[in-house]
This record gives structure tokens, C-alpha cells and sequence, in this order.
């Protein structure tokens, strides 16, 4: 398997844009994608679409070619790639395997999300959990990352406002960051004092629903070589793993098997150990999975994930900034769409073009995506190359 | 829920049918075509045990549309005597009343009304065992 490169990378803004459809914020995060990819994007010869649900959202299945077509790309292979919310994280899998076997020299990765069309948000993103034998019984995605959270506080001790404080951190990165939704500060106050969705978890320690779409361009090294004119970003790892769909089939309901999984495998693959890394982009699509993914990445020991945000350790300028783009909290979470803007956030970080919420000597980034309760979950790992 | 998908659960929502490995010895619940342990395909039925213990519980307050009455309402991870665990509500106590290791089991009831298909859906939830 050969090397492959980032060559380009775009996203929309994030947030309730009611008057872009799902074709219009797709082909406007992969145009932005294609022209930071200068004139390789001509060479473009494949993409992968990840999105949950665009047919519980908008209706509309077999996106592939839709995409394809308005991107004015036919006849490219086209495919959509689901894993619930990270469809996103396993698009960009498949692209870097297609470069890396050697089958394309550019492909695009990306994923849509078009969510405030109307549709009932709280049951299709439900449907990523067992409908039989989780959703059957009235619990909602909330509610099992709330049963989570009990039991991560019980066995811990991690506490309310360790929760509250992932979401005051993200929201506080994401103030800088001018795509995202919700580019304001909050305070562990008003996360307490939000309103209850599912006990311990109250509206500020949820992401928001959120139309988007992000993109990248993955090339070979010749492909990456000729194109030029930024600082080369290699995929270091791309992996990807399974846990049990229904979260009460886990031994430990406080870990992500499948994140220590995939972790396991990605470090391998790029040769390095946790603390090598010097900026992650994971899923915190609530407070509690940001704590319980650290763990599960090995950024610290089971049940120590909650001191350490509270120390402030997560944030930017801190020993393991994590989230600087502001997280699906703040940021965002189109569903499909958010693995993918986790590589578009780690390249600017190891370009040095992030401006306000640059990371200080970013060179090796990590970002995790998981779909359901973490039963799907995708990590990569990219490497600036000077 | 269509009526074709909500008949095939009944066995596991009414009467809690699973399937036991004959190869390790595990339950599963639903009942699997082949063991996630062993890779036995060799399975006996067997019925699981009312009582059990909560592991973990949250009193949903948005709910999703066909629960839109009841809320606010607990939904617990529910460990059963035999180390089987499942979903389902907690009903007929506060939540005050609820902590880890609570002792509770499994009853009858009606889990839910589908307007579009017109049935009433039934299954188990579970309630304090009290003394």
C-alpha cells in the first residue's frame, strides 16, 4: 500500500442554512475542496459521499450520482458511505484506501448532512441505535449517552460540572472559528442551568442539529508532489472498527470499544503512542463522549478524563488540545458531514492557517469518528511534511 | 411499526425467549444465529429470569413523537439474574426512588400506540422490587 496525501480540503458554513439543499452544501464544500486542490482536482477520478440519513431527512436516497452530477463529474465512480454519524470518518477511509491500493490518483472524500428540512430529527438519528430492543422502549440518543454519563459519574466520580466544563471549552474554541454554528462563549452556569433532555444531561451538553457539508482531496504522493502549493499532509492512519449496536451489550458501558479499537489500530499503523499526538478532532456529540473517548484513545486512564478537563489540559494552548474547530458542539453536527470537517480542521491546524485557534507547532493530528453509541468508529491520523 | 416487523419481536417483548449456546453456555437476547463468543450455531431456547438490578438509568424528558404523553419518563439498563441486560422504562416509582444496583423486575405493558399502523405495542418494563 502506498502513501497518500491530503491535497485539499473545504466545508459550508455550519448551521441552520434553510436555504441550501443538500445538493447545494455538498458541491459547495467539495468546489471549496477542489480549488484549495489547484489543478489536481482535474485528475479527480472517484468519491465517496458519507451521510446518515438523507432519506429520513430530505427523501432522497442514491446521492452518489445526484452529487456526482451537480458536481459536474459525471461519469466518476460515486458511492454513499453510511455509518451513521460517522459516515463522514469511513467516506475519507475509502477514498485513502482506493489511492493507497494503487486504483485512483485523486479522490474526494466528503459528507452531507441536511437535517432542519423538517423532518422528526429525534427519531432518525435514533434509528442509528437497536430500533428493536433501545429505541422500542422511548430511549433517545440523549438518553443513552445519559446512561453513559451515570455511569461513568458513578464508577468515577466524574461530575456535573466536568461534563459542563467539555462544553464551555468547546464553545470557547469555537467563538474563533467563523464556520461554525454557535461561534459564542458559554459558561458552566448556563450549561447547569439549561434545560433537561435526559437526566444528568441538559440541552448545553448536546450538539445541535445542523445542516453542513465538508470535503477533502486525497491523492497519491506524485499527485500531492505536482499539485504543490501547500505544505504536504500525509494520512499517517485510516481505521476503523465495530462495537455492539445496543449499548447494554457491552461489558463496561463506560467504554468505547470500538474507539479503543480503532485507536489501537491507527497508532500502529502511523508508529506512534497517544502522547505524540499534538491536536485531536473527536466526537462530541455529548460532553460525556469527549471525556469517555480520551480514554478510549489512551490520552489518560479510565475514569480520569473528567480532572483533566476541568484543569483546562483540552484546550487550546493546554498539554492535549482537543476540539480546537469548537467540536460538534459548537461547530456543528450534521451527522455525515462531521468526520469529514474533523480532516478538513486537522489540516488547517498542520497547515498553520488556523488562525485564531491555531494550535502552536501542530505537526501530527488525530481525528475520531463515531457513529450510534460508538458501535462504529473511524480514527485517522495525519502528519505534516516539511 | 409495521405489523410484520412488530409480530416477529413477540416472542422476546411478551415472553422473554432467548436462545442459549449449547457450545458456551452463553444467553443471548434476541436470540442469534450464531454465537458472538463461541461461533456455536447450536442453540436451545430458553426463557429469561424476571429480576434483576438497574446498572444505569436517565429520566427522558424529550422524547421521541409515539412517547410524547409520557415523558417525563426513566429508561434504565436493566442486568437480569444470569447476566443478561436489556433496555427498557422503569415505571410506578420518582426517580428518587432509583439508584444503581436497585433491585427491579420485569412486567407486562403497554409499550407504545403507532397512529400510521394502528397497533398497540406491548413488551416489558421493569419495577422496584419492593419488600
Amino acid at each position: 500500500m502506498r502513501d497518500v496525501y491530503v491535497i485539499g480540503v473545504g466545508m459550508t458554513r455550519f448551521g441552520e442554512l434553510w436555504e441550501s439543499s443538500l445538493r447545494d452544501l455538498f458541491v459547495e464544500a467539495a468546489l471549496a475542496a477542489l480549488d484549495d486542490a489547484g489543478n489536481a482536482g482535474e485528475h479527480l477520478s472517484s468519491m465517496y459521499v458519507g451521510c446518515m440519513s438523507s432519506g429520513l431527512f430530505v427523501g432522497q436516497e442514491h446521492i452518489g450520482p445526484q452529487l456526482a452530477d451537480y458536481l459536474g463529474r459525471i461519469p466518476i465512480p460515486a458511492t454513499r458511505v453510511e455509518t451513521a454519524c460517522a459516515s463522514g470518518g469511513a467516506a475519507v477511509l475509502h477514498a485513502c484506501l482506493e489511492v493507497a491500493a494503487g486504483v485512483s490518483e485523486v479522490v474526494l472524500a466528503g459528507g452531507v448532512e441536511k437535517m432542519t428540512d423538517g423532518a422528526d430529527v429525534t427519531s432518525a438519528l435514533a434509528t442509528a441505535a437497536d430500533q428493536e430492543y433501545e429505541a422500542y422502549h422511548g430511549v433517545t440518543f440523549p438518553g443513552l449517552y445519559a446512561l453513559m454519563a451515570r455511569a461513568h459519574m458513578h464508577r468515577y466520580g466524574t461530575t456535573r460540572e466536568q461534563l459542563a466544563r467539555v462544553a464551555v471549552k468547546n464553545h470557547k474554541h469555537g467563538a474563533l472559528n467563523p464556520k461554525a454554528q454557535y461561534p459564542f462563549e458559554i459558561t458552566v452556569e448556563q450549561v447547569l442551568n439549561s434545560s433537561r433532555v435526559a437526566d444528568p444531561l441538559r440541552l448545553l451538553d448536546c450538539s445541535p442539529v445542523t445542516d453542513g457539508a465538508a470535503a477533502v482531496i486525497l491523492a497519491s504522493e506524485e499527485a500531492a508532489r505536482r499539485a504543490g502549493s501547500h505544505p504536504l499532509i500525509r494520512v499517517a492512519a485510516s481505521a476503523q472498527a465495530t462495537g455492539t449496536i445496543a449499548l447494554h451489550s457491552r461489558a463496561d458501558i463506560t467504554r468505547l470499544d470500538a474507539v479503543e479499537q480503532a485507536a489501537k489500530e491507527a497508532y500502529r499503523q502511523a508508529g506512534i503512542t497517544p502522547d505524540k499526538v499534538d491536536v485531536s478532532e473527536v466526537h462530541d456529540c455529548f460532553t460525556i463522549a469527549e471525556l469517555c473517548v480520551m480514554e478510549a484513545l489512551g490520552y489518560t486512564e479510565a475514569g480520569k478524563s473528567g480532572p483533566l478537563a476541568e484543569a483546562g489540559e483540552t484546550n487550546i494552548g493546554g498539554r492535549m488540545p482537543i476540539n480546537p474547530s469548537g467540536g460538534l458542539k459548537a461547530k456543528g453536527h450534521p451527522v455525515g458531514a462531521s468526520g469529514a470537517a474533523q480532516i478538513v480542521e486537522l489540516v488547517h491546524q498542520l497547515r498553520g492557517e488556523a488562525d485564531g485557534r491555531q494550535v502552536e507547532n501542530a505537526r501530527i493530528g488525530l481525528a475520531q469518528s463515531m457513529g450510534g453509541t460508538g458501535a462504529s468508529c473511524t480514527v485517522h491520523i495525519l502528519e505534516g511534511v516539511s | 411499526m409495521r405489523s410484520p416487523q412488530y409480530t416477529r419481536e413477540i416472542p422476546q417483548r411478551y415472553r422473554l425467549e432467548a436462545g442459549k449456546c449449547t457450545g458456551c453456555g452463553k444467553v443471548h437476547f434476541p436470540p442469534r444465529l450464531i454465537c458472538d463468543a463461541c461461533r456455536c450455531r447450536e442453540f436451545e431456547d430458553t426463557t429469561l429470569p424476571r429480576e434483576g438490578k438497574i446498572l444505569t438509568w436517565t429520566v427522558i424528558y424529550v422524547p421521541p413523537p409515539n412517547f410524547d404523553l409520557e415523558a417525563p419518563y426513566v429508561v434504565a439498563i436493566v442486568e437480569l439474574e444470569g447476566g443478561v441486560r436489556l433496555t427498557c422504562q422503569v415505571v410506578d416509582c420518582g426517580p428518587e426512588e432509583l439508584a444503581v444496583d436497585v433491585p427491579v423486575e420485569l412486567v407486562f405493558r403497554r409499550i407504545q400506540e403507532d397512529s400510521q399502523a394502528d397497533i398497540i405495542q406491548y413488551g416489558y418494563k421493569a419495577v422496584l422490587k419492593r419488600e
